[in-house]
């Protein structure tokens, strides 16, 4: 038995592939009679799969610093 | 009305990743996009005197960024000399009427709207980003965007993995929230 704290926590490391086999089983046993955890899991996984449609691209902190230094001197 | 202000100190932090996001849509090469979002904070401060305050700082930094997309391709249309637009009809078909209405997109394709929509979807999930706090921001951009092992994150901003997973947690619940609100229905 798990609590839904544990649930949240390895439903969040699922959403990277960072959960282990045995914790994926305990998940899935604890959403089978929590409804709120249940919810939890369908959006976030959503949510995940909205994230990889959108194809989200960012710049890195080194990235960003060198623009800030560039605008820097120009100002 | 509220009255905006420019606060061009922050321009990186708070933008940066939202119009890289937008220019990489546009042009897929990742270092003309970078380039132009630094020409168009560049831009911005050139011309910072003009702002009006009528349009929201990010809104303002889209459109010129819009306008810098248009002139990047302009520039390489011309270059090339290929500033004019050329009809051409299918070469692969000797088919008959071969017109090119024929080639217009089938208005009821989803195909060709994937893109836009996927734009807009980037812009909104950005737009709630930057609605977290900084740090919570810096983990959710590192560990979904970049994808950042959760050793290296942990390393570079000096946390242990709970500490981790808990912010990632009130990221990830903070931004279902803002995308629920603003028509996505997760």
């Amino acid at each position: 038995m798990i609590s839904c704290e544990q649930a949240a926590l390895i439903c969040n490391k699922a959403q990277y592939r960072e959960a282990t086999f045995l914790e994926k089983v305990k998940l899935k046993f604890h959403v089978l009679y929590c409804e709120t955890c249940s919810k939890f899991t369908k959006q976030n996984t959503a949510f995940t799969s909205l994230c990889d449609k959108a194809d989200l691209h960012g710049l890195s902190e080194a990235e960003k610093d060198k623009m800030k230094a560039e605008l820097e001197d120009i100002q | 009305m509220t009255e905006h202000r420019l606060l061009p100190d922050q321009w990186v932090d708070n933008y940066a990743d939202y119009l890289f996001n937008y220019a990489i849509g546009k042009i897929s090469d990742v270092e003309t996009a970078k380039d132009l979002v630094q020409d168009t904070f560049v831009a911005g401060l050139n011309s910072a005197k003009n702002y009006k305050g009528e349009a929201a700082e990010r809104t303002w930094l889209i459109a010129i960024l819009k306008r810098k997309v248009i002139d990047h391709y302009r520039k390489i249309n011309s270059k090339k000399g290929r500033a004019e637009v050329r009809m051409s009809y299918s070469p692969a078909s000797d088919a008959e009427g071969d017109w090119l209405e024929e080639q217009v997109a089938d208005p009821a394709s989803v195909v060709e709207n994937d893109n836009i929509e996927n734009d807009e979807l980037g812009l909104a999930i950005y737009e709630c980003i930057s609605k977290l706090p900084k740090k919570q921001a810096l983990v959710f951009n590192m560990k979904t965007i970049q994808g950042v092992s959760t050793e290296d994150i942990c390393k570079e901003l000096n946390i242990n993995p709970s500490n981790l997973w808990v912010m990632i947690h009130r990221a990830r619940t903070a931004l279902m929230g803002c995308l629920n609100q603003n028509w996505y229905n997760l």
